[in-house]
């Protein structure tokens, strides 16, 4: 065995004295954590201005591993919490990292919301397809045929293909990767913390604990072997044919990087044309104006 | 500090009491309002959107209640004062981040327009119904605080004082206004800023690393940070130590509940706000907050043509519950007569405080309307019986 | 993953903080040069962490530390080899 003589590089970007996290033994959130972190680290950003806001579940106590400004909200609503921190803050950047249960059941709501609204957050949903901290039950992405405790004869629910529905809303940055991909995620997580609007970064992540072992997948390894395999990376496809299937073919890839205002922008554009000279553009995140006080 | 000049409408008004009320937290400094439209509370932020965009700050009309009362406080991390307005449907979506508000002692200011329930009720009319509510909605143990304007002036006067109380005890204040005093229109004075008061959020001067967020000292409030000053905070709904981690053991459970209780219990006396009006002498006094407290005034008015000695106690700060001021009434009157309009909420604290040393005489009413002044003065000449 | 690899094989050493690990394999599985096994220990949770089994072979590219949910894996290039302090 190695001694440890250096420093692990994403260390000085979680909460060291937090360690080791609370996460199963092959859960995936730890490598999108690890994605995260290297993309922080080569994102240039002032880490003093990047807030981490996260909702209940697994996915949830991301936010608390993180050693950033961070914020372990309600189940669902971490959306509207980073709402109310990018507006009163422009100068922040806001990530919201959250599950799948969390982002598109109980938060679907502000989710589409926020990307109608092209509120400038970086949200990122690790999907892996089950509610694990509660046990194992069926998820807005649960797909049909997969067993799960309040499914215990097989999901019968259609599941919602969430790439396909943050770009309908009008997000302006979708992709969707694995764990497997952890080179592309990395890299996705890095254009998404430079982009401007509401980024959506689907990372889909195995539950060994909860969704493999009840549906006979195998361990961590095996679920990563079949995103391996199943993978196809179809950078630009159509969002609609991005719907998965039990253990069938996955799309990833980069499928919408495009620009659209953000609410901010619209805001300060909209009222700079209302009132002319009187009305002094709020926020000024990105140069919309150079006036100061 | 006093009040920034951008926000103060200064002048003699003539003005509603939802718009007063709005007047009250741009002047208390508010610079971040969400909300979603329900009556009889939408002229809050009708007429904050129209001005705030030139004062500088912002408003944004959310999906729902739900994510109204959640984006106030991520705009309180980061800065801002802020509040969001709804109506009795609304402050029950609102429950879940009321708790939040409390566990993350997130100073934020709750404006409720009360109208008739259960349910979607009586939408346009009147009622005093949410009182307990606001008190209990949310699960566990924490404490608030309530106030009840019973005038625009009030609206606009006591706004400041709820921006000022959430700040200074970290506690989420609700403004208990209801659909009378909400749409009423009265004389609206709103005095110069250099003449209103306004209590800054209280900044730490430590330094990141010596900072603790849930560290407090001999008041129980811990001082505070804003989301982007380096202190790299962690705020959970967990229950959590004084770093801010979640710790899930009785002991940090006891501990972190038993101050987020003491910082206002303890403090009680000191948050006492109640208008006395002849309680010197009275046998019956009427206990009455918000629009009920006016009509009570004229019942009051022809008891006393009758003969009857009556005071009146009118609560302004209805949480915390002025229970001390009770139990010294009760110690020298015959009996309390408490007109309110739902079936008999306050009533309970009055007979609870009261303590058995004096009758406490409800004088409910369901809502839709105020009480007819006859119905409380039929129960004050039984009660001086 | 092909352009995580690199385009020839330097020299490389992985650094394991062995309490921490939980003994999920995404390191040993997915190392491109295969040079990591589970070690015949346990840490004191009970699980086998990973260990450089050739250390020849491995190339520093880091892939283990990219991989790993724990945080408990790193790879780093070695221009010398590794001295321990």
């Amino acid at each position: 065995m190695s001694e440890v003589l250096a420093e692990n590089p994403v260390l000085s970007y979680l909460r060291q004295d937090r360690l080791p996290h609370i996460w199963c033994p092959g859960c995936g959130i730890g490598t999108t954590v690890n994605c995260f972190a290297r993309a922080l680290k080569e994102s240039g950003l002032d880490m003093n201005k990047v807030v981490v806001v996260s909702g209940i579940g697994c996915t949830g106590r991301v936010a608390g591993y993180m050693n950033l400004d961070s914020f372990h909200t309600t189940h669902g609503r971490p959306i509207p919490f980073a709402t109310g921190l990018k507006l009163a803050n422009p100068e922040l950047k806001v990530v919201v990292y959250s599950g799948d249960g969390d982002l598109s059941a109980i938060g679907g709501n502000h989710f589409v919301h926020a990307a109608r609204r092209n509120m400038d957050i970086m949200v990122v949903c690790v999907t892996n397809f089950t509610y694990g901290m509660t046990g194992g039950q069926v998820a807005p992405t649960t797909p049909i045929g997969a067993t799960q405790t309040t499914m215990p004869y097989g999901n019968f629910e259609n599941p919602f293909n969430l790439p396909f529905l943050a770009d309908a809303c009008g997000a302006v940055y979708v992709a969707r990767w694995t764990v497997f991909h952890v080179r592309q995620l990395a890299r996705a997580m890095k254009e998404g913390l430079a982009k401007k609007g509401f980024v959506f970064i689907e990372a889909l992540a195995p539950c060994p604990t909860l969704y493999s072992r009840r549906n006979k997948l195998g361990d961590g390894v095996d679920q990563l072997k079949y995103y391996k395999e199943k993978s196809a990376i179809k950078n630009g496809a159509d969002t609609k044919e991005a719907a998965l299937s039990f253990q069938g073919d996955i799309i990833v890839g980069k499928f919408v990087d495009r620009e659209r205002p953000t609410w901010l922008d619209a805001m300060n554009r909209h009222y700079s044309n209302v009132f002319q000279g009187k009305y002094r553009p709020y926020g000024q995140p990105y140069g919309v104006s150079n006036a100061k006080d | 500090m006093k009040a920034d000049p951008k926000g103060v409408l200064t002048g003699v008004h003539f003005m509603d009491g939802d718009h007063a009320a709005c007047e009250g937290a741009l002047a208390a400094g508010c610079r971040f309002a969400a909300g979603y439209p329900i009556t009889p509370s939408t002229e809050v932020v009708e007429r904050f959107a129209s001005r705030i965009p030139l004062i500088g700050g912002v408003f944004i009309q959310l999906e729902d209640e739900i994510a109204s009362s959640i984006a106030i406080q991520g705009a309180v991390w980061a800065g801002k004062k802020a509040m969001t307005v709804t109506s009795g449907p609304g402050l029950s979506l609102m429950m879940e981040h009321v708790g939040l508000a409390a566990i993350t002692e997130t100073p934020c200011v709750f404006v409720d327009v009360q109208r008739g329930g259960p349910s979607t009720g009586l939408p346009t009319l009147p009622a005093q119904g949410d009182m307990m509510q606001v008190k209990w909605g949310s699960h566990g143990d924490y404490e608030i605080i309530a106030l009840s304007p019973n005038s625009p002036q009030e609206c606009f006067d006591l706004m400041i004082k709820a921006f000022n109380l959430a700040e200074i005890y970290r506690a989420p204040v609700f403004f208990m206004m209801d659909e009378v005093v909400g749409h009423m229109t009265e004389r609206v004075h709103i005095p110069e800023a250099s003449a209103i008061e306004i209590v800054e959020r209280r900044w730490t001067k430590k330094r990141p690393g010596e900072y603790r967020v849930y560290e407090s000292g001999a008041d129980l409030v811990p001082e505070m940070v804003k989301a982007g000053d380096a202190y790299r905070i962690h705020v959970t709904g967990l229950t959590h130590d004084e770093k801010g981690y979640p710790v899930m053991n009785a002991a940090a459970q006891g501990k972190m509940v038993q101050r987020l209780m003491d910082k206002i219990r303890l403090r009680k006396d000191e948050l006492v706000d109640v208008r006395r009006e002849a309680l010197e002498g009275a046998e019956i006094v009427v206990v009455s907050f918000g629009i009920t407290s006016r009509v009570a005034g004229r019942a009051i008015a022809e008891a006393r043509r009758k003969g009857v000695k009556v005071g009146h106690l009118r609560l302004v700060v209805a949480w915390p519950f002025p229970s001390a001021v009770i139990q010294d009434l009760a110690k020298r009157v015959k009996a309390f007569v408490v007109p309110e309009l739902n079936m008999g909420q306050m009533a309970l604290e009055v007979e609870r405080a009261a303590f058995g040393r004096a009758p406490v005489v409800s004088v409910p009413h369901a809502g839709g309307t105020v009480h007819e002044p006859q119905a409380i003065l039929d129960k004050i000449l039984e009660a001086a019986r | 993953m092909s352009d995580s690899e690199p385009a020839k094989k330097g020299k490389g050493a992985v650094f394991v903080q062995a309490e921490i690990c939980k003994g999920c394999s995404y390191c040993i599985e997915f190392c491109p040069t295969h040079s990591l096994e589970f070690s015949q220990e346990f840490n004191s949770k009970g699980y086998h962490y990973p260990v450089l089994a050739k250390p020849e072979a491995c190339s520093g590219c880091d892939l283990c530390g990219l991989y790993c949910p724990d945080f408990a894996i790193f790879g780093v290039r070695i221009k010398e080899p590794v001295k321990k302090p």
